[in-house]
């Protein structure tokens, strides 16, 4: 073990050399840790890893076929238990501590498992949202919520609660630790905590469009009294995030700039994750009892609007709003299959449900 | 940020479909010197080929051709064309983060990144690495069996054109409408109709389920090849390492690409019909497609690099004169990692949350897969261990593998445990640690075995002045543009961003497009080198076995006779050409009418009416692609009446070709 | 077809403009063995389709669920028609061991007429649900379910194709080699599509019937 400290903090000394490296002097638990999972996996590679590289470059050379001296040459050496034992055995055993510590590690890192072993005071909650294209944070005991800035206490840890809009993002702060993806539908967890005060660099790492490269936002690690002071400012500057407002901030744009919101609507963010933000719309809660006792028989059918939820994404590669025909090729189909005999008046049928919609 | 271009608005007309004016993008300066160059070049290649009267032989000689060996000549063609596509696309994309640092948007707004990104994964592995894989197999693998060519000659033919089409109908999308911007899985909802629309996707989709049908085929193809054209007494152990590295990859890809053909038309139908499997409402779910998308893709990453394991076996043990070291090993150890391959695709997607039980599960298996590598690798070494080890090109290549191959399992195998994936997914530790593998694993594969192979195929070496250049540019310019990239990933850079914030990064960008372009130059290199090889023929002239070859393929001439063996070989085990030669081996002039299929216009046809069809339900042409769909139906019935499909090479001919062959 | 065998001498029906290639040689056809790593492959095919409708089954969207939709007497009566034009295949190939081409033709006739009662019945079914608003949009479980079923009847259709284009051949030349090897692989084709079925029959209809 007293080796292990060693060379981290050899490593790390390395590392803190260019403060870049997030990844390699992170500035919380969680991203310690994974750190030093990095380092102790790449350590246990190595014993097998140099031997390789050593051979691969000394065994070309030593057994040129022009070397004055070839009387080693042996070209019935093609088989040899011991090798085998040792080839297959070295890196089998490194394999078992390998994974060891990946069992150990892998739960004690889990993104879901909450961080109170740490006993690093009383979490705070953040709801994040994806959008097209920035980041939503609501902070729900607080009634607050930010666009594209994220504040945290130092110190204590984050439970965040993450869903998108849309597509797939990926809440990512890599001072802090590793990410989860946000997808639409479903809440993930994410649990971090910031050991030091500072503005780390956030952003979504999983690519979802136009406007991905600009979802990024600041992490703002404060001390507790700056973070109530903040949550103060948000308040007094904010203006009401409620559904309505929701809807509007949804729209797909590209480099947002900063947005407080004073208040939060009750229970938005689960309206979100179940899809059901918009008046109309059931939420999936409701859908999936529902169809747990055997959905919505015939007599639903005509129900679909009400589980109506992907919308045209009206934006364009290059940022500008377009709009858009209600698809196309569906309405082809629907035409055939529904009366197969008006195939001719497939326009006439368009034209009416694009005025219905 | 926005700019004057737009996206062309959508119309649907009854004969050009979605296809109008405004989706031919005569408004951007690159494509339209692209395309200027794309014509005169094309052009002038009609030109010549009219002046020398190569229509005819080019119809007959390769179009219509079933012979394994023109097919796979074909597939590395069709390999090296589109690597010069793909590689334009990398240069481009290196060009772009070179330049937007700190808030710069550099030349290439999102619209044009997104594609780029995008096309160049799709081309590089589906296009490049694919056929380059194929075609290896198909050239040498029937030969070291000692067939006379495939199972299945014509259907060889018709998966050859297939994978072409699909090739071009990606290069069409260049000119006519967009490539997809979503990145070459084409994860929904993203992929789906709610958020991209345009033809982007559905170019992607078409061009992929019409060359997925061709390796399909080709696969079933080359297995029944294996298990059934064998050389009389060759029994499955005594097959070269590379017949059974083919034959493992042809199993995975029987195995997985349903699952990708399954997968595409399921997003296809959410796309055209208005299904719901991907999409956020109506019971959906996008998880479900990245997990069968994964279900193929960890097995696609091994099809592409078992049968590189498979040349390097060959190559090693050729250049060190020994037989390979540990060849059961080999075998096993190669069947090992085809069963884990399946059992490994979660490792992709650790950050969906499913929980530390699972991801421990998949990170281990994944782990696991190191050990037959490792195991593999060490019998290279040891094969070259007590050996006469001649430093040929291909060798070089062989050397830069096991060194480049070796840092890529590496960082492979900390990306595999799931802690450190949560930092390091995404970030372009992840792009360094594929390309890592996938060029020092197949790109330099396919740079060994084209040298190693061409005096085979053509009669005369490659000039070695120009193979070592090549060799050294590409092997320096790899760590240049890669190495910044793992620095990258360790502060966090995330993939597939066209500008980024943070200036710091500049510097390892402007190094890694400074390594972009010494493969370039590497690139540049092999290109001179088959020209001035070319040009030099006589001279580098080299007879049937110039590198004291150890397998069957070395017992044909210089380049082999349409039917590969005047005689068949009797096998009785391992390294039977090895054995033949020390006992002092001549073919007997006692010769019979061979046995051979006759070329057919079918194939390339087929693919023809799936280029139409492809593209014509790309842009919603629906009486075009009916009549397509129409065409391939009756041309692919009529094949069937004809049975007339062989014929036989007369003793004569044989005697006059075999008597040629000795006196190169 | 297996054009490769270095045969000794040259075969006697070598001017022929049809003959048959199996003779001769060291190797036996690949096609059987081809054919059946095909299938293999389309059984994978089939296996992502089953996946998906087991992840995907229970998500009505509100909407209608198997007992709502599905009629068990009309189902049995398409597996039916599946399984006994799995019969008369066999006595199909009867026949065709026999050399008794007019029997072998007749027996196809009588498959083939049960295969399209079996597609026409399926085209009914789809285009009631579509009518009734239950089409593939209205649900995840209907999108799967209309892929599943869509899939192994298009594959019936296009082995219906097959065995017209095989009885107008072996009309043609008779039970040639040829004829007798396309004819072994069509049925191990429409056998596997009765396994198939056999699937979809339980876990499609039957299971989420009870």
């Amino acid at each position: 073990m007293q080796l292990k400290n060693l060379l981290l903090a050899g490593v790390g000394a390395f590392a803190l050399s260019g403060c870049q490296y997030h990844v390699l002097s992170p500035q919380g638990w969680v991203g310690d840790q994974e750190r030093n999972l990095l380092i102790i996996s790449t350590l246990l590679m190595l014993i097998v890893i140099i031997p390789v590289l050593v051979m691969s470059v000394y065994f070309p050379l030593k057994y040129r076929a022009d070397r004055a001296d070839t009387s080693d040459y042996d070209p019935h050496f093609e088989h040899s238990t011991k090798l085998e034992l040792v080839i297959w055995g070295v890196p089998i055993l490194i394999i078992i501590a390998l994974g060891w510590f990946t069992y150990v590690y892998t739960h004690r890192l889990d993104p879901y498992r909450p961080l109170d072993h740490l006993e690093a005071g009383k979490p705070v909650e953040v709801q994040a949202v994806s959008l097209d294209w920035k980041w939503l944070f609501i902070y729900p005991e607080f009634g607050v919520a930010s666009v594209n800035e994220l504040a945290i206490p130092a110190g204590r840890p984050v439970n965040f609660s993450l869903t998108s809009s849309t597509v797939m993002n990926t809440l990512s702060i890599p001072a802090l630790g590793g990410m989860v993806y946000s997808m639409a539908g479903m809440e993930t967890k994410l649990h971090l905590i910031s050991d030091s005060t500072g503005t780390f660099a956030g952003r979504s790492a999983h690519y979802s469009g136009p406007g991905f490269a600009q979802m990024t936002f600041d992490t703002l690690s404060m001390n507790d009294s700056d973070f109530n002071a903040w949550i103060e400012k948000v308040r007094a500057e904010g203006t009401p995030l409620t559904r309505d407002t929701y809807l509007t901030l949804e729209k797909p744009s590209i480099a947002t700039p900063v947005r407080y919101y004073g208040t939060v609507e009750k229970d938005l963010f689960q309206r979100v994750v179940e899809l059901c933000v918009e008046d109309g719309k059931v939420c999936m809660g409701e859908m999936m009892m529902q169809d747990e006792m055997g959905g919505g028989g015939i007599a639903g059918i005509p129900n679909a609007a009400a589980y109506d939820y992907d919308r045209p994404r009206a934006i364009d590669g290059f940022g500008n709003p377009i709009d858009l025909p209600s698809n196309l090729p569906e309405l082809d189909t629907q035409a055939f299959l529904f009366s197969p005999d008006q195939i001719c008046s497939v326009a006439e049928l368009k034209e009416t449900t694009t005025n219905v919609n | 940020m926005s700019t004057n271009m737009t996206q062309p608005s959508e119309t649907l007309s009854p004969i050009f479909g979605r296809l109008s004016l405004d989706w031919i993008p005569y408004h951007e300066p690159i494509l339209i010197g692209t395309f200027a160059g794309v014509a005169l070049g094309g052009l002038l290649v009609l030109g010549l080929m009219t002046y020398f009267r190569l229509w005819v032989p080019l119809w007959k000689n390769w179009i219509t051709t079933v012979d394994h060996k023109k097919i796979g000549i074909m597939y590395m063609v069709l390999g090296f064309i589109m690597m010069v596509r793909g590689f334009a696309d990398a240069l481009m994309m290196r060009a772009q983060q070179a330049m937007a640092a700190g808030g710069a948007e550099g030349y290439l707004p999102p619209h044009h990144f997104d594609q780029v990104f995008t096309a160049h994964g799709v081309i590089m592995i589906f296009f490049v690495a694919m056929a380059f894989v194929t075609g290896i197999m198909n050239y040498v693998m029937p030969l070291q069996i000692g067939a006379r060519d495939v199972a299945f000659p014509f259907l060889n033919n018709f998966s050859f054109w297939m994978t072409v089409a699909g090739a071009l109908l990606v290069n069409i999308s260049l000119f006519i409408g967009e490539f997809a911007r979503v990145g070459w899985l084409a994860f929904p909802p993203l992929s789906g109709s709610a958020f991209s629309h345009g033809p982007g996707v559905d170019y992607y989709l078409w061009a992929l389920q019409i060359a997925g049908v061709g390796t399909t085929l080709s696969g079933i193809n080359l297995i029944a090849t294996i298990l059934k054209m064998r050389a009389p007494g060759m029994k499955m152990m005594d097959m070269p390492i590379f017949a059974w590295t083919s034959l493992i990859t042809n199993v995975l890809i029987v195995i997985s690409f349903p699952v990708l053909t399954a997968t595409l038309a399921l997003l296809t139908l959410d796309r055209y019909l208005g299904f719901h499997f991907f999409t956020n409402d109506f019971g959906g779910n996008a998880m479900m497609y990245i997990n069968l998308i994964w279900i193929w893709g960890h097995p696609e990453v091994y099809i592409l690099i078992i049968p590189c394991f498979g040349v390097f076996s060959e190559i090693v043990s050729t250049f060190s004169g020994k037989p390979i070291f540990g060849y059961k090993t080999m075998v096993w150890a190669t069947a090992c990692i085809m069963v884990l391959s399946f059992v490994v695709w979660l490792h992709h997607f650790f950050t969906m949350g499913s929980g530390a039980n699972v991801n421990t599960f998949f990170g281990i298996t994944t782990m696991i897969i190191a050990v037959p590598t490792g195991v593999k690798i060490f019998n290279w070494l040891f094969t070259m261990y007590k050996g006469r080890v001649r430093l040929e090109v291909p060798m070089l290549w062989t050397i830069g593998f096991l060194i480049t191959f070796t840092i890529g399992g590496m960082t492979g195998v900390l990306l595999a445990v799931p802690p450190v994936d949560f930092q390091l997914h995404n970030t372009l530790f992840l792009i360094a640690h594929f390309h890592n593998v996938i060029i020092g694993g197949v790109v330099f594969a396919v740079y060994a075995a084209v040298t190693y192979w061409w005096p085979k195929a053509f009669g005369f070496k490659l000039s070695e002045k120009w193979g070592r250049r090549s060799f050294w540019f590409w092997f320096v310019g790899f760590y240049f543009a890669f190495m910044p990239l793992y620095a990258l990933g360790l502060m966090g850079a995330t993939r597939r961003v066209n500008m980024y914030p943070d200036a710091g990064w500049q510097p390892y960008f402007i190094v890694a497009a400074f390594g972009a372009f010494l493969i370039l130059l590497g690139i540049v290199c092999t290109f001179i080198n088959f020209y001035v090889s070319i040009m030099n023929r006589k001279a580098l002239a080299c007879g049937n076995d110039p590198w004291d070859g150890r397998t069957l393929e070395w017992a044909t001439q210089s380049p082999p006779a349409p039917y590969n063996f005047p005689q068949e070989i009797h096998v009785r085990g391992r390294e039977e050409f090895w054995r033949m030669k020390q006992e002092g081996f001549a073919w007997s002039k006692d010769y019979a009418p061979i046995h051979m299929p006759k070329g057919t216009a079918t194939g390339a046809l087929l693919a023809a009416g799936a280029l139409v069809f492809g593209f014509a339900m790309v842009w919603y042409i629906w009486w075009l692609a009916i009549a397509s769909f129409l065409g391939m139906l009756i041309i692919g019935i009529g094949h069937t009446f004809n049975y007339n499909r062989d014929y036989y090479i007369p003793v004569d001919e044989v005697a006059e070709t075999e008597a040629k062959g000795a006196l190169a | 077809m297996s054009p490769l065998d270095a045969t000794r001498t040259p075969a006697s029906g070598a001017g022929h403009a049809v003959t048959d290639h199996d003779h001769g040689g060291h190797h036996a056809s690949p096609t059987p063995i081809g054919f059946w790593i095909y299938l293999m492959s389309d059984c994978i095919i089939f296996g992502a389709l089953f996946a998906t409708y087991a992840v995907l089954g229970y998500g009505y969207a509100g909407g209608p669920g198997p007992k709502d939709l599905f009629e068990p007497g009309f189902v049995a009566v398409e597996t039916a028609l599946l399984l006994f034009s799995s019969i008369t295949f066999g006595l199909a190939m009867l026949q065709a061991d026999k050399g008794k081409r007019d029997g072998t033709l007749m027996w196809l006739a009588v498959t083939g007429v049960l295969g399209l009662g079996f597609i026409a019945m399926e085209v009914y079914e789809f285009r009631h649900l579509v009518h009734i608003g239950a089409g593939p949009d209205r649900s995840a479980f209907l999108s799967a379910f209309f892929a599943l079923v869509g899939t192994h009847g298009l594959h019936v259709t296009a082995g219906t194709i097959w065995l017209v284009t095989l009885m107008v051949q072996i009309g043609m030349h008779g039970l040639i080699g040829a004829n007798m090897r396309r004819l072994g692989t069509l049925s191990m084709f429409w056998h596997f599509l009765d396994l198939i079925w056999i699937g979809v029959f339980s876990f499609v209809y039957l299971v989420r019937l009870v």
